[in-house]
């Protein structure tokens, strides 16, 4: 236990002394760090590049991760309602993209991608408005069913390609600008290698790049807007909500309506981020929506510390990239991915980066018991 | 009649919580409901602010019928509640607490805004010297302070207090007692619901006694203290 203080001592001042930076170097930090990530799979890093996997694709997993984990966040981590069925919003969102882009209706990518999200937020609505009435335990059930609901759809419906899925989803829109050069380190020191390039911006089936780019750029805005609603009254509506959702209501906050919002927000970022995973795909069945995922996602967005939108963002980012580059366990992967979680479980259970508030409510946990093991007299002399 | 309640009927379950309950409350009073542990006093102040659902009967506000209006809506109206016990946000700090009591006003930088956050300041130092501490970590009395505090962010018409000498020291009772009297001169009606009979009808213009669901007796603060049997029952036989 003696390493989580010292862990928790490490990130807030690392955040205090960012939070006291003048704005411009502020501002000027955030933009060396957008460009970092968006050159991390030009410059090849040795050890954090995965060999024998595409550097690009992996990266574009992550971007899928984050995006749904953002997603996930706003269901459970701010209006506090447990979904485990999130995967359903993310398969509505791929099937319809594949749908409009296939053979039922060979639209293009960029006009089907608002329907994809149109759906997977009715989706929401629909699936919330029953059962978003029902709290706790039984509204994770729920979800969970749908999750499966979905899938199982899908693979009895000969139209959505039953269990053989659809093939030749249609990729976005390319225009070929100019070349750029990798980093080679074979030789030790970093080297521009002309003879492997990455085409800005073509979206092909061997270079993955451009679609981690798309990802990472559709990450930055849906970070933007997560911000603003959460400093916003509807931030604050979930906040209460999730605190205590009868003294919410007698606050004046329409806690259903507030629920509903939440559920509609989070389907659509989970399908958005499944059209762009079908897109990147060419290819999905019911497989791409297993159960499992949606573990995953809860687990990305539990591991990160729920309702803090970079712990979710470092949670993804660990779950979808450390099975990849380690990837040669094969076999252990799944066996030290447990462990770890189970290591997180005792040493960090409110996640790496927790919220502001669940670090106050620790605190405030931990100055009660100490008053209670003090004198019993002594706490109403504090009254 | 600011607040008129008509054979108010409530089940949970099969359980009837309270049953046939009428009475009102003037503009401008303190009222008191006192009663035992589970005589129905929180069940018809959650009713009145719209938790509980309504089996029989009407509850009227201002004449106007609010029996079936969902509880934002109420607060929209000039109803506040301060519920019992520590119903204060745990994880919010003591400002944030009392922004989230004027949520349905949406006037967060205005000049009547920050009147009234000097008001509550006023009624409660103790609020104030703790603006940014976490309302979890602070003392029983200290919550129902801010509780009370955050309530009346909403400028509310009718205030609608839930056993706020719950769990306090004798001393604190007394303040606590005080400041709602203050509350109610400064032009609040104030709707309390207690187990400290004594002081409760000390201060009230008309208290009712509930008994297992029911309204027994009703009367002046002045006379039911006054009274031998509600001595005998509910103030220890001395006042």
């Amino acid at each position: 236990m003696s390493k989580t203080p010292s862990v928790k001592g490490i990130t807030s001042s690392f955040g205090s002394r960012v939070a006291g930076l003048p704005k411009p170097a502020k501002i000027g930090m955030w933009i060396a760090l957008a460009v970092f990530a968006y050159a991390l799979p030009l410059l090849e890093p040795p050890f954090i590049s995965p060999p024998g996997t595409d550097f690009g694709g992996v990266l574009f997993t992550v971007t899928i991760y984050m995006l749904v984990a953002l997603g996930l966040n706003i269901v459970v981590g701010y209006a506090g309602l447990l979904d485990l069925g999130y995967v359903g919003f993310y398969a509505v969102g791929a099937y319809t993209a594949a749908i409009l882009t296939t053979f039922h209706a060979n639209w293009p990518l960029l006009l089907a991608l608002p329907f994809a999200v149109l759906a997977s937020t009715v989706s929401g609505i629909l699936l919330g408005a029953p059962t978003l009435r029902v709290r706790g335990d039984y509204l994770a059930i729920v979800t969970l069913g749908f999750g499966e609901i979905i899938r199982l759809v899908a693979l009895n419906t000969e139209w959505l390609g039953a269990s053989k899925g659809i093939n030749d989803i249609a990729r976005p829109p390319g225009v070929e600008l100019f070349e750029i050069p990798h980093l080679n380190w074979d030789s030790g020191t970093p080297l521009l290698d002309f003879n492997d390039t990455t085409t800005f911006i073509e979206f092909g089936v061997l270079d993955q790049i451009p679609y981690y780019w798309m990802g990472l750029t559709v990450v930055i805005i849906v970070l933007f807007a997560d911000k603003l609603i959460k400093d916003s009254r509807v931030g604050r509506a979930w906040e209460a909500t999730r605190e205590d959702e009868d003294v919410a209501e007698l606050m004046g906050v329409p806690t259903f309506r507030f629920k509903l919002l939440a559920f509609a927000t989070g389907a659509f970022i989970g399908g958005l981020a499944g059209a762009l995973y079908a897109s990147r795909q060419s290819f999905i069945n019911p497989l791409s929506f297993l159960l499992l995922f949606s573990i995953m996602f809860l687990a990305a967005v539990v591991i990160g510390g729920q309702g803090n939108r970079w712990g979710v963002l470092v949670g993804a980012f660990l779950v979808a990239y450390l099975p990849e580059r380690f990837r040669e366990f094969t076999d252990f992967r799944v066996l030290v991915f447990g462990a770890a979680l189970m290591l997180l479980a005792i040493f960090r259970p409110e996640g790496l980066l927790p919220p502001r508030r669940t670090v106050r409510a620790k605190q405030a946990a931990a100055e009660i018991e100490a008053l209670e093991e003090g004198a019993d007299g002594e706490e109403t002399s504090r009254v | 009649m600011l607040l008129e309640v008509e054979g108010l009927c409530v089940n949970y379950g099969h359980i009837e919580a309270i049953r046939d309950i009428t009475f009102g409350v003037e503009e401008g009073s303190i009222t008191t409901l006192i009663g035992a542990n589970g005589a129905g006093k929180t069940t018809t102040l959650k009713t009145i602010s719209g938790l509980r659902k309504v089996r029989e009967g009407r509850i009227l506000f201002e004449g106007k019928d609010i029996t079936h209006l969902p509880p934002y809506e109420r607060v929209l109206l000039g109803l506040s509640q301060s519920p019992e016990g520590r119903g204060c946000f745990p994880g919010m700090t003591v400002r944030e607490n009392l922004d989230m009591g004027a949520y349905v006003r949406k006037d967060a930088r205005s000049k009547a805004y920050a009147q009234d956050l000097e008001r509550v300041f006023h009624l409660f130092p103790r609020l104030e010297e703790r603006v940014s501490q976490t309302a979890g970590t602070m003392s029983g009395g200290e919550q129902q302070m801010l509780a009370i505090g955050r309530a009346l962010m909403a400028k509310p018409r009718l205030i609608l207090l839930d056993e706020p000498s719950m769990g306090l020291a004798p001393k604190f009772i007394q303040q606590i007692f005080s400041i709602i009297g203050e509350i109610n001169e400064q032009g609040t009606t104030v709707l309390l619901v207690e187990q400290n009979a004594a002081q409760a009808l000390k201060r009230a213009d008309t208290a009712h006694i509930l008994e297992t669901g029911e309204i027994v007796r009703s009367g002046t603060g002045a006379e039911l203290a006054g009274d031998d049997s509600v001595r005998a029952a509910y103030l220890g036989g001395d006042v």
